[in-house]
């Protein structure tokens, strides 16, 4: 600061540098716009393909299931002749699997979560807990059956009943409650988290009036989901020992049970062509319920989304 | 809502002090010319302790405008505002000082008879306090005409200062035992053509809080555009013309 | 500015010769009253203390932040703490209200008083102690609910469900906050809607809401434009005469403007605590001076 900066009677002016005009091209600069150019034709095909083939298999089943898609069919039971053959018991059947389903899991993953997100912090517990609930949710469904047949039917005396069903499909999405619902309850910004307790709120009156009802879209979104994952379930239901061919509608949950991805499991193992016919049927009323959850999802994750 | 309400009001408690300031160095004023035209030593006496609380006044008008610069970073017509301020209060103070000056001329006459009766330093004094008063208004009123005014009036006070060196002359030529008394009333004459040039700086800085420019107003050379353009008279101004020409500080 | 009072200034300059002499001997009671030696007396009369920290300790695990920092905060002060980011400020603002504590392996030693009542002591309840010490954060986070509710959130808190009351509560906070006008039709509209200035004068008047004795402001300005900020400023100005506030700031010309003390933190300790008049002209100690020159480093 103090000392005068030296006069510079005879410094040569710096030299400017040479830049290449902005129009002008090279060989180099040609080979990377080529790959450029190749790698988006390569998503591209690829992204073409695979909905080619999808289109390719739902005009397949559109095809072979319209026909046999009327009001007989939906509140008919099952039978020998495809022609009279119904899927009422199946829907009724899943119908109730999943109430028992959704009792059982919702209320149970959610005060999980909360636990484990809200209370639990970070000790080796609470870790090792995280890790193992991460791990149950790769675990293959089969599993879950094996579990339900030794646990609900056989220890607990439950039978193959709806509430044994329910349970299983319970056990199933339990993880992936769990882990949409904490997903959600880290998306509650902590700022609010503080503004509340800053105002003299306890825990559980900032968990109840800020971070629940601020994560509510999002859990709800995880529960949906995971409701049309337990929908489409057929493994572990057939290995816990399902019923195949039930022409009754479930009167409790002792009561034995069949569901919509059974009945068409079980019609398609059938040599005859109609009841290739009559599965393609039920398969567009599975696909229409558990497209309808997933928009059901969409749109609450998207209002979620405008309201934040 | 108004925004920085505090600044405000700082700023005008600030202007508040100034004109108390101003109005007290002219109170002074007033005190020190009766004391001087009825030979009153007690109120002489008092002119010159009461210069010391204008000196205490005015370190604390600077220290707070320091402060208000520090504190409230005004900008701006606020920043030349503060920026006045400063310069404002130290031309009061020396204001103040000059009425404590002729304080002093009184009590160093004390005694002595006058050869006539004061009449044109009243007068002066008169004129260089009006003057005070007018720049200080035209800071309140923002009002750039009169301010300018005041400028000009600078000049009737410096021939009227002009008329009395020459009686005081005279004085002397006459009558060599009031050499001394009328050298004190020289002193005191020529410490109201200092209160009249204060005043004339106030106005100045009155002009660039207004206006923004630093101009010197008292040139009156350099001014004829401006006196036009606010309508004032070329009448007014001719005889510092003719002064102005005489000391030669008219070199473009 | 008035005017009226100086505008027959020349008429004044030279009163009547006869007045005079009467009032001679005692100038000084015709003296005009200065604002500047009022201002000078005012400084002298300091309110009681409120806030009291003594000697505080924290640290984060085994890393020390602050270090045995001592500062008494007076009734209807603001009080400015400044420095440069990591200096401890912030986490010294959040002792005052025990936020600290929602942070894990932090640690706080020494004592803090509020109204003479160790805030640290084993029988204090932080959900009562936040009622009393109210905050306010650098990014305004207004809840996602209707601006009523927002400022309802702290008295329901305590139990008042009466709508009339809380209505009454939720005006009188909006007033002190001076957003009233600029929200009282659309009470029941989301508080999101609002402008971030609207949005950070509403979590003010959130912390009003609950009657609290002591206001914590953590850069309250820092997200928002310099007319916000403005208006923030004048709002705490004006809630000084019913609260205390301590406010951390980076903005240095900010802590000038609206503190009646400055407190500077550097490296967890507290270097220099004084009127911002000095602070801001006259530093006594060499390393606030290089700071707030910007000579800092």
């Amino acid at each position: 600061m103090a000392t005068a900066p030296a006069p510079l009677p005879d410094s040569p002016s710096p030299v400017p540098p040479k830049y290449q005009p902005l129009a002008s091209s090279s060989a180099h600069l040609r080979r990377r716009k080529l790959a450029s150019t190749l790698f988006y034709l390569l998503c591209f095909s690829v992204t073409l393909l695979s909905f080619f083939l999808l289109a390719w298999i739902m005009s397949g089943i559109f095809k072979q299931g319209i026909p046999y898609l009327n009001q007989q069919f939906l509140t008919s039971f099952p039978s020998r002749f495809a022609e009279q053959a119904g899927i009422k018991s199946a829907l009724y059947g899943s119908v109730y699997v999943l109430c028992v389903t959704a009792v059982f899991a919702i209320p149970v993953g959610i005060g999980a979560a909360i636990f484990l997100q809200e209370y639990a912090g970070d000790n080796r517990f609470a870790r090792f807990v995280q890790v193992n609930i991460a791990n149950l949710a790769g675990v293959p469904s089969i599993v879950y059956g094996i579990l339900g047949l030794a646990l609900f039917v056989r220890a607990l005396g439950f039978e193959r009943s709806v509430l044994s069903g329910g349970l299983t499909l319970g056990l199933l999405v339990l993880p992936i409650i769990i882990i949409a619902t904490q997903e959600a309850l880290r998306g509650v910004p902590n700022s609010l988290r503080h503004g509340s307790y800053a105002l003299g709120a306890s825990k559980w009156q900032t968990i109840r009036r800020q971070v629940l009802p601020i994560a509510m879209p999002g859990i709800l979104t995880g529960i949906i989901l995971s409701i049309s994952r337990a929908m489409g379930e057929t493994a572990p239901l057939i290995m816990m020992g399902a019923l195949t061919y039930v022409a009754f509608v479930p009167r409790g949950l002792r009561d034995g049970f069949t569901t919509l991805p059974i009945q068409v499991f079980n019609w398609t193992s059938r040599p005859q062509v109609e009841f290739q016919a009559i599965a393609a049927a039920g398969i567009i009323v599975l696909m229409t319920v558990l497209l309808s959850l997933n928009a059901l999802a969409i749109f609450l994750r998207y209002r979620s989304n405008s309201r934040l | 809502m108004i925004i920085r309400r505090n600044f405000e009001e700082q700023l005008s408690e600030l202007q508040e002090d100034l004109i108390r300031l101003g109005r007290f160095v002219q109170e002074a004023h007033g005190k020190a010319m009766d004391a001087l035209v009825r030979q009153d030593l007690a109120l002489a006496k008092q002119v010159i302790v009461d210069d010391d609380f204008a000196d205490d006044i005015t370190f604390g008008i600077m220290a707070r405008t320091t402060q208000l610069l520090a504190l409230q970073q005004p900008m701006a017509r606020d920043l030349r505002f503060v920026a006045a301020s400063l310069k404002i209060v130290t031309d009061l103070e020396r204001i103040g000082d000059h009425a404590s000056d002729i304080g002093k001329v009184t009590r160093s006459l004390a005694g002595q008879s006058y050869a006539k009766p004061p009449v044109d330093l009243p007068q002066l004094s008169s004129m260089a306090c009006k003057m005070v008063g007018d720049a200080l208004h035209s800071f309140v009123q923002h009002d750039i005409k009169l301010a300018v005014q005041v400028a000009r009036d600078d000049d009737a006070v410096d021939d009227l200062c002009e008329e009395i060196q020459r009686e005081m002359m005279d004085v002397m030529r006459s009558d060599s035992s009031r050499v001394e008394q009328a050298t004190r009333l020289l002193l005191a004459a020529r410490a109201l053509e200092r209160v009249a040039d204060h005043a004339t700086n106030i106005a100045e800085q009155v002009y660039y809080v207004e206006t923004g420019e630093l101009r010197p107003l008292a040139r009156e050379e350099h001014n004829h555009a401006l006196f036009a353009s606010l309508g004032l008279e070329e009448s007014d101004w001719k005889t510092h013309q003719r002064r102005s020409t005489d000391n030669g500080q008219n070199s473009p | 500015m008035n005017t009226s009072s100086i505008s027959n200034l020349a008429d004044k300059a030279m009163p009547e010769p006869s007045t005079r002499k009467a009032e001679a001997p005692s100038a000084r009671n015709s003296t005009p009253q200065f604002n500047v030696a009022m201002a000078a007396a005012g400084e002298q009369n300091a309110t009681p203390v409120i806030v009291e920290a003594e000697k505080v300790d924290l640290f984060y695990g085994t890393k020390q932040a602050l270090k045995s920092v001592s500062i008494p905060f007076h009734q209807n002060t603001i009080s400015a703490l400044i420095g440069p980011s990591g200096c401890g400020k912030s986490t010294f603002l959040r002792c005052l209200n025990r936020m600290n504590d929602l942070i894990e392996g932090c640690r706080t030693e020494g004592e803090v008083t509020l109204s003479g009542e160790n805030i640290y002591a084993k029988s204090v309840d932080t959900v009562m102690l936040r009622q009393r010490v109210g905050m306010v954060f650098q990014k305004p986070n207004p809840f996602p609910m209707a601006i009523w509710d927002n400022i309802a959130y702290g008295p329901r808190l305590r139990g008042i469900k009466n709508k009339a009351v809380l209505g009454e509560i939720v005006e009188e906070s909006l007033r002190g906050a001076a957003l009233w006008d600029e929200v009282k039709d659309d009470l029941k509209k989301s508080a999101l809607g609002l402008s971030g200035g609207q949005q950070q004068r509403l979590c003010i008047a959130r912390a009003l809401a609950t009657k609290p004795e002591v206001l914590l402001m953590d850069e309250p300005c820092s997200a928002l434009d310099p007319i916000s900020t403005l208006k923030i400023e004048e709002l705490m100005r004006e809630l000084r005469s019913a609260y205390t506030i301590v406010i951390v700031t980076h903005n240095m010309q900010q802590a000038a403007r609206v503190s009646d003390t400055t407190a500077f933190f550097l490296l967890g300790e507290l270097i220099e605590r004084g009127a911002s008049a000095k602070m801001f002209t006259d530093p006594s100690d060499k390393r606030t001076e290089d700071y707030i020159t910007g000579r800092f480093g």
